[in-house]
C-alpha cells in the first residue's frame, strides 16, 4: 500500500470495523482419490487419463470412502483443536456443471466430521486466534479449459476430469478476523500447519490450497453484521490481502455515499486490482443437499481418533511455531515446500527428538539446513549423503560445503567415471541382468545397489539408473 | 426335446447326465426366443456372441469338473437392461443411454458369469426401472406371456416375460418398490427381492439407491435360491453391501412351515385388492395352514402412508442419480450453442414422461423450503414403517399377502400415474424397510396368474425361501405353462 492509501484506510478503520471469515479448500496428500483408486496426484497425467468409471460418474458405479482421507481430515481437525463427533455422514450437493460428472458433489452438510476448533497465530507480534466452525471432507471437481475468456462466451470448452474426485478438505473459519492483516496471518499460519502435519502441500498458485473470503463492514461498536460479500479467485497470499483491502474500501465508499451493499459473490481480478461482481444472491444455487444414499454413515470411535492423535507431530503452539518458522525460512530461501516439509518432518524431527534439541538450537540451525539442502538441490551431493551429513552437523555443527570438499563426498555425475562400476555391476549380477532383459523391472534395483555400494553411495542414482538401462538395452 | 420351462435343477442334471450340452441349451433358448419374441418383445439386445463363448467355456468346465461346477454352469439366462455388462450396450430402456457400452460388469452379473452362466440378452424394462407395466420403456413395452395384449408388469417386465415364456429358466431383475415381485406375479413366475444390502449394487444403473436391490426371477423357489446363493455377499465396491456372511438358503428349502407363525397384515387385504386375487391368496393361506403354519392377523397401520413416503424418497434420489445424464460425456447429446440449452434439450429428448415426472417431483421435494415438509418428513415415516415391521416380527416369523392388487391389465388401460402407482401398494413397504420378499404363483383368474407374497425380517432371506417353498411343494401353480411357453417349434 502507498502511504496515502494507508492513511485513508486507517481513517476508515476508525469508523468502520471489517468482519472477515475465511473458507479454505485444501487438497489432501493421499495416494488415491476420495472415492476411487485413481491417483490423487493428477498433475502428471495427460488430460482425462487419471480417471476411472467411478470418478467419471458413469452409470451404476459406486463411491468407496478413502480411509486415509478420513485420517488426514481428523488429524487436521485435532491440530485445529476441533471436536470430533462420533457420528458423521456424507451428503450430496446437487448442481449441473461440466466439471462435475455426477451432477452432484459428495460433500458434508449438517453432520460434518469435526466442529468448534480454533487456530492460534500472531498479528504484529500480538497473540490472536480465530474460531474454526468446521472441517469437513468432499471431492474436488474436474477442470475446464475454455476457448475464450469464460464459459459463457467460449466457442468451445474442454473438460479434464483428472482432478475430479481428489480429496478436498474444507476448513471454515468463524467471522472472527477484523483486518486484512489478521486474515493474512491466519492464512499463513493455517497453511504452515497443514504442510507441517503432512496433509497438504500448501500451493496457492497451483490451487491445492485455495481461499475464499467473506467480508462485511459495520460501524464501530455495532453488534450486528453488515451485508456479506464473498470474494473468490485469490491465488496468492498477496492477492488475499489486496483483495480484502480493496473490498474493505469499496464497501466503505458505498456506505459513506449513502448506498446499500448487496449480498453477492465477487471475483478478484488480479490485472485490474479490483473485485468484480459475479453473482448476486437472487441467483444463488439451491443445492438440494440430502444424505448420500450410496455411503453408510461413519462412526469414528474414540479408539480411532486416539490412533490418529498419536500420528500427529507434537503441536504445542511454541514448538509448532518454531517448526513453522523453520519451514518458512527454508521456503523463503528457495527450498521447495515439499522438500522442506519432508526434511523437517522426517530426519530433522527424528534428530530433534533423539537429542532433545530443536533445530534452531542445534549445531546445524535453519541456515545450516538450508545450505545442506542447497547442495542436494544443485546436485553436488545426493540425498543419502546429505542424510549422513545431517546427523553429524546437527550435533557438532560445521560447514557442509567444506565437509563435502574435504571428504570427497560430491556425487559422481560423470558418465566416464561411472562406466567401470556399471560394467562391474552387470558382470557381478548376471541373473539380475537376465531378469531385467526379460522384462522384470525390479531386477534393476540389485545392480543399482551394487553401483552405489561400489562408489561409496556417491553416484547420482538417476544417472546410474539411466546408464544401466542403456547398457542392458544393447 | 425342447428345454422350455425346464428348471435350473432339471437342466443341470441333464447337462451332467450328458443328455444335453450348454451349446444345445443355448440353441434351444435362441430358437424359442425367435419364435416368441415378435409377440413378446422381452429383449432390447441379444448377446449371441457372448452367449456362444460362455456356452463353450461352460461345456469345458462341465467336462473337466462336473461335480464342482456351479448348478448354473451352462444354463441360459437373461439380464434386465439396467445391469451393466462390459462392452454390451446398456440402456436402462432410455434413449438418453443409447449407444452406451459400459467398460465394467456389475458384480452380481460377474458372479453369475464366473459360475458359468450363459447370457442370451438384455431384457426390456420400464425406463430407469420406473414403472409397473413396462409401458414406460422408450423402446416399446414387452407383452405378457399369458396374453400378449396385457402388460407383463414392471419394471422388470422383460425378465418376467422371458422366463414365463420359457425362453430362459431365470433372469435377473431389480426391485425398488416391487419391480421383481409384481411382474413375477403378473407373469406366473417366482420373483425374489433380497434384503437390502445382501446383493451388491455395483454396476446396477441406479434409480433410488437406498431402495434398489437385484434379485432373480425363475420358475421355482429352489431356482431363485440357487441364483441368490451365487449373487449374494459383500462387495468392497458397494459400501452399502453387508459384510455379514450369507446364510445358505438350501437347508431352509426343506424345512416346511410346521409351527411357523405367519402374519396376515389386515391392510394388505383391504381396499384396492381385487376380490378374485384376495380369494386366491386366502386359499393359499389355507394351504400353508394345512402344512402346520399358524396364521395370525396383524396390523401395519403405516401402510396407508407408505405409498406417499415412497413417492417422495424414490423420486428425490432419482432426481440426483439421473443428473449425470447431461450429454457431456456419454449417451445422447443434443448439440446446442449454449451449455444450458444443451442440458435442457438433451434431457428433454432423452427422458420419457414418467422419468421427467419423477425428476421434477424429487427436485421439488429436496428444494430449499420444502425439504423439511417432504423429504425429512418422509425419512421419519420411513423409520416408523421399519419399526412397525420390526415390532410385528416379534410375534410372527413371516408375513403373507397378495403381491399385486390385480392380475395383469391390458396395455394402455391405466393411463393416469396414480392408478399405476397403486400397483405397488403391498410391495413397496418392504423396500422402505429393506426386507426380503418373494412372489410365488398361487392361482389364476380367467387364465391370468395371481401371486402370493412372503416377507421376512431383514437378513432372513432363507425364511422367505422356507415359507415359499413349503407352499410351492404343496401346489403346482408354478408348473402351469403359459401359452407362449407352449408355442410349437
Amino acid at each position: 500500500m502507498t502511504q496515502t492509501a494507508e492513511a485513508a484506510s486507517s481513517a476508515v478503520l476508525a469508523r468502520y470495523e471489517p468482519v472477515i471469515g475465511l473458507e479454505v479448500h485444501a487438497q489432501l496428500l493421499t495416494r488415491s482419490k476420495m472415492f476411487c483408486g485413481c491417483s490423487a496426484d493428477y498433475t502428471a497425467a495427460a488430460p482425462n487419463d487419471n480417471t476411472c468409471p467411478v470418478c467419471l460418474g458413469l452409470p451404476g458405479v459406486l463411491p468407496v470412502i478413502n480411509r486415509q482421507a478420513i485420517e488426514y481430515a481428523v488429524r487436521t481437525a485435532l491440530a485445529l483443536e476441533c471436536e470430533i463427533p462420533s457420528f458423521t455422514k456424507f451428503d450430496r450437493k446437487n448442481y449441473f456443471y461440466p466439471d462435475l460428472p455426477k451432477g452432484y458433489q459428495i460433500s458434508q452438510y449438517d453432520l460434518p466430521l469435526s466442529l468448534n476448533g480454533r487456530l492460534r497465530f500472531e498479528v504484529e507480534g500480538e497473540p490472536a486466534s480465530c474460531g474454526i466452525t468446521r472441517v469437513h471432507l468432499e471431492e474436488d471437481t474436474g477442470t475446464l479449459h475454455h476457448a475464450g475468456d469464460v464459459l459463457q462466451s467460449a466457442t468451445s470448452s474442454l473438460v479434464d476430469l483428472n482432478r475430479c474426485g481428489v480429496p478436498l478438505m474444507e476448513i471454515v473459519g468463524e467471522p472472527d478476523l477484523r483486518s486484512a492483516a489478521a486474515a493474512h496471518e491466519y492464512l499463513v499460519r493455517l497453511r504452515q500447519l497443514l504442510v507441517y502435519i503432512g496433509v497438504n502441500d500448501g500451493n496457492l498458485e497451483k490451487g491445492s490450497f485455495r481461499c475464499d473470503a467473506n467480508i462485511s463492514m459495520r460501524p464501530r461498536g455495532a453488534s450486528e453484521y453488515g451485508v456479506k460479500v464473498e470474494i473468490k479467485n485469490m491465488n496468492s497470499f498477496r492477492a488475499v490481502r489486496l483483495a480484502l483491502e480493496y473490498e474493505l474500501e469499496r464497501q466503505v465508499a458505498v456506505l459513506d455515499g449513502g448506498g446499500a451493499l448487496t449480498q453477492e459473490t465477487r471475483g478478484w481480478v488480479e490485472a485490474r486490482r479490483q473485485t468484480v461482481s459475479q453473482r448476486s444472491k437472487e441467483y444463488a444455487h439451491d443445492y438440494r443437499y440430502f444424505p448420500e444414499p450410496d455411503l453408510p454413515p461413519l462412526r469414528l470411535d474414540a479408539e480411532f481418533v486416539d490412533r490418529v492423535r498419536a500420528t500427529l507431530p507434537e503441536l504445542p503452539a511454541a514448538r509448532a511455531m518454531r517448526f513453522a518458522d523453520a519451514f518458512e525460512g527454508l521456503v523463503d530461501a528457495g527450498v521447495a515446500a515439499k522438500t522442506a516439509a519432508n526434511w523437517l518432518m522426517g530426519d530433522v524431527a527424528a534428530l530433534a527428538n533423539e537429542h532433545k534439541v530443536p533445530l534452531h538450537a542445534s549445531g546445524l540451525g535453519v541456515e545450516g539446513l538450508r545450505r545442506l539442502l542447497a547442495l542436494v538441490e544443485t546436485g553436488t551431493i545426493n540425498a543419502p549423503t546429505a542424510k549422513e551429513l545431517l546427523g553429524e552437523l546437527y550435533v557438532s555443527g560445521g560447514d557442509a560445503e567444506a565437509l563435502v570438499r574435504d571428504r570427497g563426498l560430491a556425487q559422481v555425475s560423470d558418465e566416464a567415471q561411472l562406466a567401470e562400476a556399471i560394467d562391474a555391476a552387470i558382470a557381478a549380477n548376471p541373473d539380475a541382468a537376465a531378469d531385467f532383459r526379460a522384462g522384470l523391472e525390479k531386477a534393476l534395483g540389485r545392480m543399482v545397489g551394487h553401483v552405489m555400494k561400489a562408489t561409496g553411495n556417491k553416484a547420482q542414482p538417476q544417472l546410474v539408473n539411466r546408464m544401466l538401462r542403456e547398457r542392458l538395452a544393447r | 426335446m425342447s428345454s422350455t420351462r425346464s428348471s435350473i435343477t432339471e437342466l443341470a442334471a441333464r447337462l451332467r447326465a450328458g443328455k444335453t450340452t450348454p451349446q444345445q441349451l443355448l440353441a434351444g433358448a435362441m430358437a424359442h426366443q425367435k419364435r416368441v419374441e415378435p409377440q413378446l418383445h422381452a429383449y432390447l439386445t441379444s448377446t449371441t456372441e457372448l452367449a456362444e463363448q460362455q456356452a463353450e467355456a461352460a461345456a469345458l468346465t462341465l467336462a473337466e469338473h462336473p461335480d464342482s461346477a456351479s448348478p448354473l454352469c451352462g444354463i441360459p439366462m437373461a439380464l434386465k437392461d439396467v445391469l451393466c455388462v462390459q462392452g454390451v450396450e446398456t440402456t436402462a430402456s432410455s434413449k438418453v443411454l443409447t449407444g452406451f457400452r459400459p467398460p465394467y460388469t456389475a458384480t452380481a452379473v460377474q458372479r453369475l458369469f464366473d459360475a458359468g452362466a450363459v447370457c442370451v440378452g438384455k431384457t426390456n424394462c420400464d425406463e430407469f426401472a420406473m414403472g409397473s407395466s413396462n409401458e414406460n420403456s422408450a423402446f416399446g413395452a414387452a407383452g405378457n406371456p399369458w396374453d400378449v395384449e396385457r402388460v407383463p408388469g414392471g419394471s422388470s417386465g422383460g425378465s418376467a416375460a422371458t422366463v414365463g415364456a420359457g425362453v430362459v429358466p431365470y433372469a435377473l431383475g431389480t426391485d425398488t418398490g416391487g419391480s421383481i415381485r409384481q411382474p413375477a406375479s403378473l407373469c406366473g413366475v417366482v420373483g425374489f427381492k433380497p434384503t437390502y444390502g445382501r446383493v451388491s449394487r455395483y454396476g446396477l444403473i441406479a434409480f433410488a439407491s437406498s431402495l434398489d436391490q437385484i434379485g432373480p426371477l425363475a420358475l421355482s423357489v429352489e431356482d431363485c435360491a440357487l441364483v441368490f446363493a451365487v449373487i449374494a455377499g459383500h462387495d468392497p465396491r458397494d459400501s452399502t453391501s453387508d459384510p455379514s456372511p450369507v446364510e445358505d438358503p438350501q437347508p431352509a428349502l426343506g424345512r416346511g412351515v410346521d409351527g411357523l407363525r405367519l402374519g396376515v397384515p389386515r391392510e394388505y387385504f383391504g381396499a384396492g385388492i381385487d376380490a378374485g386375487v384376495r380369494g386366491c391368496v386366502e386359499d393359499a393361506l389355507h394351504v400353508l395352514e394345512a402344512q402346520g403354519a399358524r396364521l395370525r392377523e396383524v396390523s401395519l397401520p403405516s401402510t396407508e402412508v407408505a405409498l406417499s413416503t415412497y413417492y417422495i424418497i424414490a423420486p428425490a434420489e432419482c432426481s440426483s442419480n439421473l443428473a449425470r445424464y447431461d450429454g457431456v460425456r456419454f449417451g445422447l447429446r443434443e448439440e446446442q450453442p449454449s451449455l444450458t440449452d444443451m442440458y435442457l434439450r438433451t434431457r428433454a429428448a432423452g427422458f420419457g414422461d414418467e422419468v421427467k415426472r419423477r425428476v421434477m417431483l424429487g427436485t421439488y421435494a429436496l428444494s430449499s423450503g420444502y425439504y423439511d415438509a417432504y423429504y425429512r418428513q418422509a425419512q421419519k415415516v420411513r423409520t416408523l414403517i421399519a419399526a412397525e415391521f420390526a415390532s410385528v416380527f416379534e410375534s410372527v416369523d413371516a408375513l403373507v399377502s397378495p403381491t399385486s392388487p390385480t392380475v395383469a391389465f391390458t396395455m394402455g388401460e391405466r393411463d393416469d400415474p396414480l392408478s399405476m402407482y397403486m400397483c405397488d401398494v403391498v410391495t413397496l413397504p418392504a423396500n422402505l424397510a429393506g426386507l426380503p420378499g418373494i412372489s410365488v404363483p398361487c392361482g389364476f383368474i380367467d387364465s391370468l396368474p395371481v401371486g402370493l407374497q412372503v416377507l421376512a425380517p431383514r437378513f432372513q432371506d432363507a425364511r422367505v425361501f422356507q415359507v415359499a417353498n413349503a407352499y410351492q411343494r404343496a401346489t403346482d401353480w408354478h408348473a402351469t405353462r403359459s401359452p407362449l411357453a407352449d408355442a410349437a417349434a
